[in-house]
């Protein structure tokens, strides 16, 4: 049986100008466009079997894990199943290793488990350790490539999925890193041979992936599984605050080929307060550019600036920090007393990691030359 | 050492529905007091306006009660009370301030019998003040003619006092300049600097709710789970209340 997309949805989700806004929409249903995707997606999915599956990665320091990191997942979520072409079925955050070496960054143990006490509550949100416990820190894009070669994570393995970057500043910038088992990586190399993207890429696991999911969640997390089999592989995209993609034009903080293969391959999506300055952005670098289509800018219209560094100073400064974390993550900072002027000194004058290598490699590129 | 003054902030509005911005003020408040060296916040108390204040889209007291108890569930020293929202009609905040002072006073705890066989008598238990808790936009309100009575302006300011919280685009120190009861009460308006944004409006989350938008991390868990219960927000469903009228500002 042939399902025709909804011929009233818009198609303004394939620009990266379009900001579709979390906004008011007229009861008319005859009204604005906007307020016909609203209607059509309070119907489940099994009406349009044709949504592309998303899961949305967030990476970053989490250090803490704060309101603001879990607004975003839902934000992106509303967002991008109101384009009536995707379906975003799983969010994952991913803390970055110790390895990343950046100013005040505690433990990676304790990052994890705030982070996994905020999405206790979440039913579609959860954490991913592998990164946090990895040795080395990882770039983004190889870890993004990795992940979705790999097809279906291993046992043990949480997720197969890529990692958004969430960011305090721009220096904040990281990649996951996944877990490559033996099985993984001969996934891997069969897509490989088989010459793979993620867009043409046999789906050689489909239905294994799917169970192995549904496991995976059942088991880890005690979440709702997940619903009947998808002809495709979910897709991965990078879940993100503006200010990460502004940290594409840092110098020395991402490869270019790592941005073009992020935006090119996989996706972003981006929620933004200052959509023009983010459209601008986009307007004014090549690759950016040449990817729009894959690069969904999210409106915020709220300011919600709730910081992890400013939840640091606040705790250095015994101020209250209630109502501004999960009232769980609270409670675990307060008992383990983590942040403090001490934990804040970590890494001084220590160079970020992608800083270090990325340097390290121009340098001996232009030494050799 | 000086023994600090007690303090109990309330905060009267809508809370229609209640959402982390209005706990935090509560939270920032304190801090900033505390931090004075003069104060000791010992309470709070959120005060839910009455369903004949009439403004748009304000949904049943009942409901806005039950919502505010199940937020300050978690919380140790803030508490809902919802005299204001029992009375046969609206009740102007200053009223609600008496209200609530006459009650303080009633339920001090008594010091006499205490200190029996120590040399120095206690002193009795310092009275507590009331102060009107609000945001930044509150207080501009004062300046909006026929909005409130002058003598409660006056009584509100002179005899409990203000804490006033910042608020993006309004500038606290010129609403005070430019209003002479605040200028001549300024001591007893406290200002206090929230430097974690966060404009999370009640409006928002109603229209949030209203296009089945998450409203997840804005406000409490068991909030959002009662509103989805009752069916509050959503787009089908009725609203009390008529356009605002010309009574005194209320937060949304």
């Amino acid at each position: 049986m042939v399902q025709t997309p909804s011929p009233k949805i818009p198609q303004q989700t394939q620009k990266a100008s379009s900001l579709v806004p979390v906004g008011p929409v007229p009861d008319n249903p005859g009204g604005a466009r906007v307020c016909h995707l609203d209607q059509h997606l309070q119907r489940p999915s099994m009406e349009n079997p044709q949504k592309t599956e998303v899961v949305l990665l967030a990476c970053g320091s989490f250090n803490p894990i704060t309101n603001m990191h879990l607004r975003l997942f839902e934000l992106a979520k509303d967002h991008m199943n109101a384009t009536g072409k995707y379906r975003v079925i799983k969010g994952i955050i991913s803390p970055v290793g110790d390895a990343y070496k950046k100013k005040g960054l505690i433990s990676a143990h304790h990052r994890v488990v705030m982070a996994q006490l905020a999405t206790k509550n979440s039913g579609w949100v959860e954490v991913d350790t592998w990164e946090s416990l990895q040795k080395e820190w990882v770039e983004t894009a190889k870890v993004l490539r990795q992940v979705f070669r790999t097809g279906s994570h291993d046992a043990g393995s949480r997720t197969d999925l890529s990692v958004c970057c969430f960011h305090d500043n721009i220096q904040a910038c990281h990649t996951p890193v996944l877990r490559l088992s033996d099985s993984s990586r001969h996934h891997q190399e069969k897509l490989e041979a088989s010459g793979g993207e993620q867009r043409d890429s046999p789906v050689l696991e489909r239905p294994g992936r799917k169970r192995k999911w549904t496991e995976q969640r059942s088991e880890v997390s005690q979440k709702k599984p997940l619903e009947p089999q998808r002809k495709d592989v979910p897709r991965v995209k990078l879940l993100c605050g503006a200010d990460l993609l502004e940290s594409f034009g840092v110098p020395d903080l991402w490869k270019r080929e790592d941005i073009a293969n992020i935006v090119g391959s996989y996706g972003l999506v981006c929620i933004t307060r200052a959509g023009n300055d983010a459209q601008r952005f986009i307007y004014e670098s090549d690759v950016l550019w040449r990817h729009q289509a894959n690069i969904h800018l999210v409106n915020e219209w709220i300011t919600n600036d709730i910081s992890s560094t400013k939840i640091r100073r606040a705790l250095r400064r015994s101020q209250s920090i209630r109502y501004l974390v999960p009232d769980l993550v609270q409670e675990y900072i307060e008992k383990h007393d983590l942040y403090s002027a001490e934990s804040e000194e970590r890494n001084v004058g220590v160079i970020l990691a992608p800083l270090q290598r990325n340097r390290a490699a121009t340098n001996s590129r232009t030494t050799t030359a | 050492m000086k023994s600090r003054i007690p303090v109990v902030l309330l905060a009267c509005g809508s809370f229609n529905p209640i959402t982390n911005m209005h706990l935090r003020l509560f939270e920032v408040a304190r801090d900033h007091l505390h931090q004075t060296g003069t104060y000791q916040v010992i309470g709070g108390i959120i005060s839910p306006v009455n369903d004949n204040y009439r403004k748009k889209e304000l949904v049943a007291a009942h409901h806005r009660v039950a919502m505010v108890r199940l937020a300050l569930q978690t919380s140790d020293w803030i508490r809902v009370d919802p005299w204001e929202s029992e009375q046969a009609q609206w009740t102007e905040t200053v009223k609600v301030l008496r209200h609530h002072h006459r009650e303080l006073l009633r339920y001090l705890p008594q010091e006499e019998g205490r200190g029996q066989g120590s040399a120095v008598s206690q002193a009795p238990a310092a009275v507590p003040e009331l102060k009107l808790l609000c945001g930044a936009d509150i207080l501009k309100t004062f300046q909006t003619p026929n909005l409130w009575e002058d003598e409660h302006i006056q009584e509100i300011v002179e005899k409990f006092g203000l804490v006033c919280v910042d608020r993006v685009g309004h500038d606290l120190k010129r609403y005070i300049s430019d209003t002479p009861i605040l200028q001549r009460y300024q001591h007893n308006i406290l200002l206090v600097r929230e430097p974690v944004q966060n404009e999370i409006s009640a409006t928002y989350v109603r229209r949030a709710l209203g296009h089945g938008h998450s409203v997840k991390y804005l406000l409490p868990d068991a909030v959002i789970a009662y509103i989805k219960d009752h069916n509050l927000y959503s787009s089908g469903s009725s609203c009390k209340g008529s356009s605002t009228q010309n009574n005194e500002g209320k937060t949304s």
